[in-house]
This record gives C-alpha cells, sequence and structure tokens, in this order.
C-alpha cells in the first residue's frame, strides 16, 4: 500500500480503512446505487446475465484466494463447485434441510474435499499442482457420474428454488438479491482477509514460500487453510448454481469450468476482489456479447452465425492470450491506470506503481 | 489368453502414440518450462490436416504426410514466435493460461474448418487382422507400436547427435550457461516448439488411423499427463516406458474391470506418483522443500 499524493491520513481508522479516500467512497456508494436499481430497470435478459455474473464473482474470488493470493494453481473449480452442488442439492433432497442449512454445510463439505486434494501442496508446486488439481478435477467428475446411487449418475438433478420469508425465489429478479447478497459478503469478507494475518500469511507465501517460513509462517498449514477457503467459496458459487439453476447436471462442473474460472482472474487482475468481479462480468458477457451478434446476422450472413460456437470459443482463447501478452495485471490494473490518470489530473504526476 | 494379447497389443500402441505425444511435450518442457495445454489440440489439427490432405485434396499419403509435416512446423514455430516469446520469464500460472487459450482458438479452428463430426480415416497402416498363435490383432495396431519407437529413436538420435538437439538439452541444464556459450535460446525455443507441433501431428496421423477422426482425439492432450509425470517430466526413455505403463494400465482396466475406470486409472495413478515420488521414474531429481 502506497500513500496517495496529497492524502495525510490523521488516526488509525482511516489509514486501516477499507476505503480511505472520499472519492473512493463516493464510487462505491455510486456502485451500490446501480447494484440496487439494476433489477428494476433491467430487462430479464440482462437480469439473468445479471445473476451469473453474480454467482461467477463468488466462484471467481474463491478461486483468486487460492490462485492469485497465495499462489497455488489449481485446475480443480469446476470440480470442487460440482461438490458445492450436488452437496447442497443432496442435502436438500435427501435428508429434507432447509436451503439456509444445506448451503452452509455444503460449503464446508467442499472446503474439506478442496483440503484433502490440497495435501500435494505439501510437496508439489507450480506446474506440478497444476496437474495434481488436474488429476482432482477428473477423479471428482468421475465419481459424481458413476456414484449413480447418491448423486444419481449422468441424470439431472431436480432442487427445488429456496424459499425466504414465504417467498420462493425461482424468479430471475428474486433471486437477483441473494445472489448479490452472498457475492458482497464473499467480497467483504475476502477483503478483510487480507487484512489480517492470515491473509497477509498468504501473500507471503505466494510472494518467496522460503523467506515466509523463514519469518514463521508455517507454509503447509497456511496452503491447506488457503485451499479451505478458496473451496469454501468455490462450493457456494456452486450451491449456488444448483438453487439459481434448480437442476443440477455433471456437464456444468467440467474441465471447461475450471479454465473458465481461471481465465477469469487471469483476465480480471491476480490477486484483487475487483478483478475478480471485472473478470466474471467480461467472461460472462463475452458469448452472450457474441451471441446477440450473431442473431443480427442471422438473416444478412447464416453462414457467420452458423459459426457462433467456434466464434466464441476463439474469442475466449483470443481474450486470454491478449491480455496475457499485453497486460498480464488484467482489467484491474487497466482501471487502476484510469484511476491513477484522474486522480492527479491535469497533471501528469503519477503515485506509486506498489499498491495492488 | 487371447483377450490378454489382444489388450496387450492395444494398451502397448496406444502406448506408444501416448509416448510420442509426451515427448513433444517434455521438448517443450524442457526447453522453455512451459507446460503445453495446447497439445491435444496441436494433434487434432494434425489429424485433420492430413485428412485434408489424403481425402479432401486426393494427394498421394507420402505427400500428404510431408505437406502435414511442414505444416505443423510451421504452425509450431508461429506459436512460439507470437504467443510464447513475449511471455518468456512471466509466472507458471500465465505460461499455462495462454497455453490454454492457444488450444481453445485451435480447437475452435479445427472445428470451424471441418466441423465437429466423425470422419472415417483413410488407413494409410496396414489394415485387417493377424494372427498370433490363437488370437486375432488389428493389423494396424500392431504396426503403430515399431513406428512410434522408430520415431522416438529418431528424436533421440536427435538429442544426442544434431546441434539443435545439443542446444536443447544444454539450455534444459542450465540456461545462464548455455547463453553464455552463445546457444541462441528464442532459436532453441523455435525449434522445440516445431518439433513438438511436428510429433504431436505423427500422433495425430497414427492415432487417426486407429480410432477415426474426430474431435474427441484431442483429450490425448490431458492423458499424456500421467504418462510424462510418471515417466519423469524431463526425459524421453520415462516417457516411453510411462506411455507403455499408463497404455497397458488403461486398456487392461477397461477389460477386466469396466465401469470407465480405465478412464481416471491413469489420474490415480498420477496422484500416487505426485506423492511418493514427484520427479517420476526417470526424472532428474530436484530436491526443493519449503
Amino acid at each position: 500500500m502506497t500513500i496517495e499524493c496529497g492524502v495525510f491520513h490523521t488516526t488509525y481508522e482511516s489509514d486501516m480503512g477499507l476505503r480511505r479516500l472520499p472519492t473512493e467512497r463516493i464510487r462505491l456508494g455510486l456502485f451500490l446505487i446501480f447494484i440496487v436499481v439494476f433489477p428494476f430497470l433491467a430487462t430479464p435478459y440482462w437480469l439473468n446475465l445479471g445473476n451469473q455474473i453474480a454467482i461467477a464473482t463468488v466462484g471467481a474470488i474463491g478461486l483468486n484466494i487460492l490462485v492469485g493470493y497465495t499462489g497455488q494453481i489449481s485446475l480443480g473449480q469446476g470440480a470442487f463447485m460440482a461438490v458445492g452442488a450436488y452437496s447442497a442439492g443432496l442435502l436438500t433432497l435427501r435428508a429434507g434441510l432447509p436451503w439456509g442449512v444445506s448451503i452452509f454445510l455444503a460449503c464446508l463439505i467442499t472446503s474439506a474435499v478442496g483440503s484433502f486434494f490440497g495435501i500435494p501442496s505439501l510437496r508439489l508446486k507450480g506446474l506440478y499442482l497444476a496437474i495434481a488439481t488436474l488429476a482432482a478435477q477428473e477423479i471428482i467428475e468421475w465419481v459424481v457420474t458413476h456414484w449413480t446411487a447418491v448423486t444419481g449418475g449422468t441424470d439431472a438433478l431436480v432442487v427445488p428454488a429456496p424459499e425466504l420469508f414465504g417467498l420462493r425465489l425461482n424468479t430471475d429478479f428474486r433471486f437477483y438479491w441473494l445472489a448479490v447478497i452472498l457475492a458482497g459478503a464473499t467480497a467483504l469478507f475476502t477483503a478483510n482477509l487480507f487484512r489480517s494475518k492470515v491473509g497477509r500469511a498468504f501473500v507471503a507465501v505466494r510472494d518467496q514460500d522460503v523467506a515466509a517460513s523463514v519469518i514463521g509462517v508455517n507454509v503447509f498449514r497456511y496452503k491447506l487453510l488457503a485451499f479451505a477457503t478458496s473451496s469454501f467459496f468455490v462450493g457456494l458459487a456452486g450451491a449456488m448454481i444448483a438453487y439459481y439453476r434448480n437442476i443440477i447436471t455433471w456437464e456444468r462442473f467440467t474441465l471447461e469450468t475450471s479454465i473458465i474460472y481461471l481465465a477469469m482472474i487471469i483476465v480480471g487482475g491476480l490477486g484483487t476482489i475487483r478483478g475478480s468481479l471485472f473478470g466474471a462480468a467480461l467472461i460472462t458477457l463475452l458469448p452472450a456479447f457474441i451471441s446477440s451478434l450473431g442473431r443480427g446476422l442471422q438473416d444478412s450472413a447464416p453462414a457467420v452465425a452458423a459459426q457462433l460456437p467456434n466464434i466464441q470459443q476463439a474469442a475466449f482463447g483470443i481474450v486470454i492470450i491478449l491480455f496475457l501478452v499485453f497486460e498480464p495485471e488484467g482489467l484491474s490494473k487497466l482501471w487502476r491506470n484510469v484511476k491513477d490518470y484522474f486522480h492527479v489530473w491535469p497533471f501528469a504526476y503519477r503515485r506509486g506503481n506498489g499498491e495492488r | 489368453m487371447d483377450a490378454f494379447l489382444q489388450l496387450t497389443v492395444a494398451g502397448l500402441s496406444t502406448g506408444m502414440i501416448y509416448a510420442l505425444v509426451a515427448v513433444g511435450f517434455v521438448v517443450i518442457y524442457k526447453a522453455s518450462d512451459v507446460i503445453n495445454f495446447a497439445q491435444g489440440d496441436l494433434l487434432l489439427f494434425g489429424t485433420y490436416l492430413i485428412f485434408f490432405n489424403i481425402v479432401q485434396l486426393g494427394l498421394p499419403w507420402t505427400v500428404g504426410v510431408v505437406i502435414t509435416v511442414i505444416i505443423a512446423a510451421g504452425i509450431g514455430l508461429l506459436i512460439e514466435r507470437t504467443v510464447l516469446r513475449p511471455l518468456i520469464g512471466e509466472p507458471v500460472i500465465s505460461m499455462i493460461m495462454v497455453t490454454i487459450g492457444l488450444s481453445s482458438v485451435l480447437r475452435a479452428l479445427t472445428n470451424a474448418l471441418w466441423g465437429p463430426q466423425p470422419r472415417a480415416f483413410p488407413p494409410f497402416l496396414p489394415g485387417g487382422e493377424v494372427s498370433i498363435g490363437t488370437a486375432t490383432v488389428a493389423a494396424d495396431r500392431l504396426v503403430a507400436i515399431p513406428l512410434a519407437l522408430g520415431l522416438l529413436a529418431l528424436l533421440a538420435l536427435f538429442f544426442r547427435y544434431a546441434r539443435d538437439g545439443i542446444a536443447m538439452r544444454a539450455i534444459a541444464d542450465d540456461q545462464l550457461a548455455a547463453l553464455s556459450m552463445g546457444i541462441s535460446i528464442p532459436r532453441v525455443f523455435a525449434v522445440a516448439w516445431g518439433l513438438s507441433a511436428v510429433t504431436a501431428a505423427v500422433g495425430g496421423m497414427m492415432l487417426g488411423n486407429i480410432v477415426g477422426v474426430s474431435p474427441s482425439i484431442a483429450a490425448v492432450g490431458l492423458r499424456v499427463f500421467p504418462v510424462v509425470i510418471l515417466g519423469g517430466l524431463d526425459s524421453i526413455g520415462g516417457a516411453i516406458v510411462g506411455g507403455a505403463i499408463i497404455g497397458l494400465l488403461e486398456v487392461y482396466t477397461g477389460g477386466y474391470i469396466g465401469h470407465g475406470l480405465n478412464l481416471i486409472v491413469p489420474y490415480i495413478v498420477l496422484i500416487l506418483v505426485l506423492m511418493v515420488r514427484p520427479y517420476g521414474l526417470f526424472g532428474k531429481e530436484v530436491i526443493e522443500r519449503v
């Protein structure tokens, strides 16, 4: 954290605050107003996208805790989401638990499963860990599709919509509030996590694990804790999908899902909460945007419209490559550039680069 | 016993193709520390290229193979120059993601050009069946084994005697020392990618010959991970042994146990190897404790 040019904090509270500048608070206020007003103005199509973005944000923040903040690569995101979704669904269907309880238990179960597959991180890092989590993805996927007695195998699992104060959250408009509150809570928790001892230990492990262990951070313990915390929110995202779609199928949680979430945090910016939101929004909106373009071309250029899935896939890959080559720090860096520019406008004086 | 022999031939032929693809993977990893998740899509692209050359253009298969190899090498070089070179020195996660992005683009390109439906492949390996004792095994699978082994031997010779091969080993050993001896790192990276794309394409040709051409064969790209980890990430001999073991294991569990267990057995082996012996059977033992 650097001190902004022209800002002088006189109390600990203002120095340690999550939002330290008046402009930051105004921006947050405007964002909150947008969040509240959005569902009243949006068409059902946009509401659906909004819900998807909220859920993806939770999953992306979860993954970012592990990959962006702690530096442990995971390709098992899809499988961990499956654990969350299936546990939540099954706890409601088979054990008859209320949805709130089953979501929470599902998060804990995913957390446990995530920590289990995090054990190899004791000995492995970087690419080896990536491959180990890839194996976790394949194994969990196989268990989900073959443990027919419990998961129903490849058949879909139908989950009832959650009910709050006698109100069924079965429309996009009603579910939106639940999704946004959960996403907000996730963001707030994570923002605070990285102001705490635990969060700083995560970052220390990422930046230089040997140095971290020298200054007294129990590296393995914090790696496992990172897997557990991350999987908790990943499981939450999975459970939200279960209750939002009301149907759970394993196709939603394949390796492709893991890759999509990794793309979100790469494009948005590793190790930032804002980046998780930006990335979730961009990667969710990109295919939607392309297919709406394609619908426009249906009559004039049917050949192009027929290639739509391929164009979406290619665009997905190209976006990842372009960001990695030209802006490895992602959208959150771009946003910071814009902010920095206006911060001291009209002067060209820039503040330090260390701030995340 | 007959079933056992058939399964063994099937397992070994699959395993040798795995080994071929795995070597392409190892070459890139050894030279530049990049994990190439696009290997399966390079293979897919190579398979469709040869399909295009032989079936759609009607070229004789010898010419078709040569053209495919040249184009594959060109694609490898192009990828290295445009995508990988700007990323030299970036963290592992960036390298992994950029190859995942590449795989997405390549797959979209393949689908756009040739569509998703499976195609019949013009066999250029001998067809029919061969009887060994009382068992009959598919001839193309039987031929694929020595063919893949021969190609792997050629690659081993390349690393042993060719100038670029030696340079590649030097860089894998110690990048800084190699650099100070006047070895051009970008050139070696380019050769590695070209070579890797070619082995993927050749593996694709053989696989396409055996199982037919369809987008699903790109999955081989993920199945080589257990192979390379088991064999050791930086060893060609390891890739051969690992390929054989994983191929046989897959086929035996598929044949004797079933339940689709053959799909995950390699990954279970992978986890066990990572827990017990992360550098694999023949990999260089680098001790790094945290």
